[in-house]
């Protein structure tokens, strides 16, 4: 079927059939992490997940904040929180950043982290997990713990963890 | 329209060069836990909307309207964001207020300008790519054309373009919350490093980081509390030309427009005489003279008598950026309009009553160039 508009190659642009100016953006920055971040990046190198708790309302929030979001005191209590924890919920992205189809699916996760309050949770991805139970949405609920990076390796990164994986549950 | 707003807190932190050891949600939340302080609420029960200031190109984060209601107060409440300074942020909560929809509306904008790695290319990127990009790199050419004119069509001294530079950087000295303070000579600026003649290194005020918060509200809210409190007499903001061609660089008609909506708001007819103390923009030296000229506060002194005189020290007839302006305090990007109301709240509670009506103004560029302006009495 013959669609209807004047369809436009690359080609076309480089041959100056059509007018266009090119440009190069040059945005670069160095984001301040703060207090609470900090912390959290470098408990990740030492392979720890740390939290923080509002003394005032009792949550404990993963990743930590110098403040609490519902209670608007400052968070002050420092919690390390386990590797593990259950899927909120969770997707099989297909898309690559450069809208191109991906070969393998990344499946990417909600997860609450045992130790924080419910609904705190970090966002990662997970691994060794068949596309089909996400779909099927078996896969929430389910019991996952983090796989790190061996320790020479690590920079301080939320990449310091490779991705959460399911644990066998008796 | 009538005006029947009041500012009951305002909160800052201080304004620094950069500030490594915060993150941007981190300052936002000082000035806010200041500022809900200052006006005796609580967020969480009496703020009914959040408005912010914020461009995405400062932030390096797109969408950045996103990333605010935590630090703020303001989960599960509405929030909007301005692109733009705060002091248009204000303009907004003015609205609200004013649709009697709303009673407590907090207003918050920041700067995290040494995040950036390289602000002209953040600059250059504002321009058109078609026609201004290819020809010039640094936006402080406009300031030079702008300079250039303005000073040759009032005639303006060079000298007195350089005392505002040691007048504010001085002013700024007695403000806590000001990292330019300086006793600087009119001479050290004029044997400064010309930058795009005639403007000079030291006619451009300095980057800072910082945040404030500014909470609105009600004449209800204001009797509720028993509080007494500035009001915003009146308020407006003008959009010149996105065609750089075609701006008024000598003495521009939009910051004029924007002070008539304010002084009709206001029911003002002699500025001069109405006002006790302006906060006017000065991000480059001479900016405060022209604006000083255009918003009607020259009481028909030449700007060089004007400064020659002494009319807009602090012990002056017309004080003019008593903390240190931009070029005392940082110019902290879309921070700037809040860090004015900031200085002049602070100015007027200061003031034992004898301040009766500040100004507040402040200007956004490029393309298009727009100044905001409110005028706060009691």
């Amino acid at each position: 079927m013959k669609l209807p508009g004047t369809p436009y190659k690359n080609e076309d642009f480089k041959a100056g059939k059509i007018p266009y100016v090119e440009d190069k953006p040059d945005a670069r920055y160095q984001f301040s992490v703060g207090i609470a971040m900090s912390r959290f990046l470098e408990e990740l190198r030492k392979g720890k997940i740390i939290g923080i708790k509002c003394i005032h309302c009792g949550r404990v929030y993963v990743p930590p904040r110098t403040f609490c979001s519902y209670c608007f005191k400052p968070t002050s209590k420092w919690v390390y929180v386990k590797d593990t924890g259950i899927v909120n919920t969770a997707v099989v992205s297909y898309i690559a950043a450069d809208r191109g189809r991906m070969d393998k699916p990344l499946v990417v996760a909600v997860i609450e982290l045992d130790g924080a309050s419910p609904g705190m949770g970090i966002l990662h991805k997970l691994g060794n997990v068949d596309p089909e139970d996400v779909t099927s949405r078996k896969i929430f609920g389910k019991r996952v713990r983090a796989v790190w990076k061996p320790e020479e390796e690590r920079t301080g990164s939320i990449t310091d963890i490779l991705y959460f994986e399911p644990v066998e549950e008796d | 329209m009538s005006s029947d707003v009041y500012i009951i807190g305002i909160g800052a932190t201080k304004f620094s060069p950069s500030t490594p050891e915060f993150s941007f949600k981190e300052l936002m939340y000082e000035a806010a836990v200041k500022a809900y302080n200052d006006a005796g609420i609580d967020p969480r029960k009496d703020l009914d909307v959040m408005v912010t200031a914020a461009e995405d190109y400062w932030e390096g984060i797109s969408i950045f309207d996103e990333y605010v209601p935590d630090q703020l107060g303001a989960v599960l409440k509405p929030v909007f964001t301005v692109s733009g300074d705060g002091l248009w942020g204000v303009a907004h909560a003015h609205m609200l207020i004013n649709t009697g929809q709303f009673d407590v509306v907090a207003v918050e904008a920041h700067s995290k300008a040494s995040d950036i790695v390289d602000i002209q290319s953040i600059w250059r990127m504002a321009l058109d790519p078609y026609i201004h990009r290819p020809l010039v790199d640094n936006v402080h050419v406009f300031a030079g054309l702008e300079m250039n004119i303005f000073m040759e069509s009032l005639d303006v001294d060079r000298d007195a373009v350089s005392l505002v530079v040691s007048k504010n950087m001085g002013n700024a000295l007695g403000n806590p919350l000001a990292p330019y303070g300086a006793d600087v000579d009119p001479d050290m600026v004029n044997e400064s490093e010309v930058v795009s003649y005639p403007l000079r290194s030291m006619d451009i005020s300095k980057y800072s980081d910082g945040a404030v918060v500014a909470v609105l509200a009600s004449r209800k809210v204001v009797e509720d509390l028993g509080v007494d409190a500035p009001r915003i007499l009146g308020i407006g903001w003008v959009s010149g030309s996105s065609y750089i061609e075609e701006w008024d660089f000598a003495a521009p008609e939009f910051v004029w427009r924007a002070g008539q909506l304010a002084y009709s708001m206001a029911n003002i007819n002699d500025p001069y005489d109405s006002i006790d103390v302006a906060f006017i923009d000065d991000r480059y030296s001479f900016r405060e003279l022209q604006s000083i000229y255009t918003l009607g506060l020259d009481n028909g002194y030449s700007l060089n008598e004007l400064v020659y005189n002494g009319v807009t020290y602090p012990d002056g007839d017309l004080p003019v950026n008593p903390f240190g302006g931009y070029l005392g305090c940082g110019y902290p990007l879309v921070a700037g309009g809040l860090q004015k109301l900031y200085n002049a709240v602070m100015y007027m509670r200061s003031g034992g009553g004898d301040v009766e009506t500040a100004l507040v103004m402040t200007r956004m560029e490029y393309p298009s160039p727009s100044a905001a302006v409110a005028i706060l009495g009691w």
